[in-house]
């Protein structure tokens, strides 16, 4: 889980904790047992834009990028700053290496002070997971400050209030985790492209080593 | 093991005076390094190419064939020579020509250049790197090698008959290193060959230059070059000294603050552990390369980036005389020592010329299926990991 609030507590924390509780406990009907690490962008933040600057990732960032990208679902939760994604959260999927979100399920979800931003997730956030070749998951979650006064459903059920969103977008994300085996793969960086060689793709013979 | 010094070119203004050097004065000031280089009794002096400013060095033969008139010892060489976008029957006539003025004192190191523009300016696709660094090195070979070349590939107008002229000196291709940080097809590539891997990691952490340089090993020894102890590596590094070490960080910190790589970023202290950049006394900058080998084994060219970030050419001199003369002669003392005598030293033109007289010793082990399937079958899935343990537990 990566979330880029900034305060304590900070309101796309809890968006991003009351997603990941639901897809835990969905997980959890289907037999699966989830481990959750959650992870504030804000306490990276140097580390991430020292790795824009240099090129190369500090050991402990190196290690939660590794943590974030092998696991079998990602939630990322950001707030609405400007009318798209905090700079901060951009700039930690900029450094990382642009494949390494592929095939990943993710519960994209935003925060912000009203309802007339929501639309972000779908024109930022989700354009961007897509060309990270992540998969993301059709319903995304947007959390406007008068959605933390919403009632869950029971009362008026026609509303789609915000813990009825999480609730179907944690479904989603349960399917995708559930079949995804991704976190115990073991990927091999020097993993070389189908039909590689190294004397290039002249014909036979051309630059033969003697 | 040879110790030298390789530099990228650039002009950069001095933080702590506003002063930029002339292109003039900085391609005089690389010539002015490179003759202390040799007068400190260094041996290797590389210069980068570029085709864009801030950075001077876009003919690297020309100014290392002026070099190599006003030096006699040190090995001219590059860091690196560009085999993506320059047309590589160029490369093998002008580092021919080189080989023939400088007595066989050159080698080259080829890198693909990470400039975006500088493709298309020369007519290339920089999502092409890869197989253009392939299939340019491939025709860059036959050329040194094979008298009349007839050839056909996907980037070059074809060739019928073609002879690069001047020929090799003595009939020996220069020796070439293949630089990369992050590649594992140029590692590869270079494994293919038997060639050098020049790893610069400078800018990287040790951990991921010392799972490169394993694959490279791994890889040297699975086409038959050698054992994997025999592969031929070089490291880059970037140290700046004073007597104290106190001294050193405090006249090093505005340029690295203001560095144009990494300047504004982390702090020089955390850079420094992160990265083999040392700022220090001579002692410091002994220990932390002496340590290099723990993590890539015993290696063969050590080079050095000392004139960047605007340092000015007085300063340069002076961490050089500081290299010849406290630095480099431990080097030499302390490298040599436990070096199993199987590690063979960086090949040279003599080197060379002699093992292409003996043929049949220098030719016996390489597989004579290299052009085959088999031959280039990949490394099983994970086994950069086991080396990556293996490099750990050896360390």
């Amino acid at each position: 889980m990566v979330s880029a609030g900034l305060s304590q507590p900070s309101s796309t924390r809890l968006l991003a904790d009351k997603l990941a509780t639901a897809t835990v406990a969905r997980l959890a009907d289907e037999g699966a047992t989830t481990r959750v690490v959650t992870y504030e962008l804000r306490d990276y933040a140097q580390d991430v834009m020292n790795n824009m600057l240099t090129g190369f990732a500090s050991p402990r960032l190196e290690t939660m990028i590794e943590a974030v990208t092998a696991a079998d679902g990602l939630i990322a939760v950001t707030p609405i700053f400007t009318t798209s994604y905090s700079g901060l959260f951009k700039t930690f999927f900029d450094v990382i290496d642009n494949r390494s979100l592929t095939d990943q399920p993710v519960l994209i979800g935003a925060t912000a002070g009203t309802a007339r931003h929501s639309l972000a997730l779908d024109y930022a956030l989700r354009p961007m997971f897509t060309y990270l070749h992540a998969v993301v998951v059709p319903t995304s979650v947007f959390a406007a400050s008068e959605d933390w006064g919403s009632g869950d459903g029971r009362v008026d059920s026609r509303l789609a209030t915000l813990p009825a969103r999480i609730e179907r977008a944690a479904g989603e994300l349960t399917t995708l985790v559930a079949a995804s085996d991704r976190s115990s793969r073991v990927p091999d960086p020097f993993e070389l492209p189908a039909g590689f060689n190294p004397a290039g793709v002249s014909p036979a013979g051309v630059g033969r080593a003697r | 093991m040879q110790f030298g010094i390789f530099t990228v070119g650039d002009i950069t203004t001095d933080p702590t005076t506003g002063d930029a050097p002339t292109e003039n004065a900085r391609i005089k000031a690389m010539v002015a390094i490179a003759q202390k280089v040799e007068e400190v009794g260094l041996d290797v002096f590389a210069t980068g190419e570029h085709h864009n400013p801030p950075f001077v060095p876009s003919s690297p033969t020309t100014l290392l064939g002026y070099i190599a008139a006003k030096t006699e010892r040190i090995i001219l060489s590059t860091a690196t020579t560009l085999i993506t976008t320059s047309d590589p029957v160029k490369i093998a006539e002008d580092f021919a020509m080189l080989q023939h003025v400088a007595d066989g004192r050159v080698d080259l190191t080829l890198g693909r250049g990470n400039t975006g523009p500088v493709y298309p300016w020369f007519g290339k696709d920089i999502r092409e790197g890869i197989p253009l660094a392939l299939e340019n090195y491939a025709l860059l070979r036959r050329l040194w090698r094979e008298d009349f070349v007839d050839w056909e590939g996907q980037f070059r107008t074809p060739l019928q008959g073609f002879q690069s002229t001047p020929r090799p000196l003595d009939g020996v291709p220069p020796f070439v290193w293949h630089g990369s940080i992050r590649s594992p097809e140029i590692a590869e590539q270079a494994a293919y060959y038997g060639d050098g891997f020049f790893s610069n990691h400078i800018f990287w952490p040790a951990s991921h230059t010392a799972k490169m340089v394993q694959y490279y090993r791994q890889r040297f020894e699975h086409y038959g070059h050698g054992t994997a102890a025999q592969a031929i590596v070089g490291l880059g590094g970037q140290v700046f000294m004073g007597k104290k070490s106190q001294d050193a960080k405090r006249h090093f910190r505005p340029y690295f603050d203001n560095a144009p790589v990494y300047g504004n970023g982390p702090s020089m202290e955390d850079f420094t552990s992160q990265t083999p950049l040392t700022v220090g006394s001579p002692q410091e900058v002994i220990d932390r390369t002496l340590g290099f080998r723990d993590y890539v084994g015993d290696y063969q060219r050590q080079l050095w980036l000392m004139d960047h970030a605007g340092l000015p050419l007085k300063t340069v001199l002076e961490q050089l005389d500081l290299l010849g003369e406290e630095v480099v002669p431990v080097l030499r003392q302390e490298f040599a020592k436990n070096r199993p005598t199987d590690v063979p030293d960086a090949p040279t033109h003599d080197s060379l010329r002699i093992a292409a007289h003996t043929p049949v010793a220098a030719a016996a082990a390489v597989r004579d299926d290299l052009d085959t399937a088999a031959a280039i079958a990949p490394a099983k899935t994970g086994a950069a990991f086991g080396l990556a343990r293996a490099g750990r537990d050896g360390a």
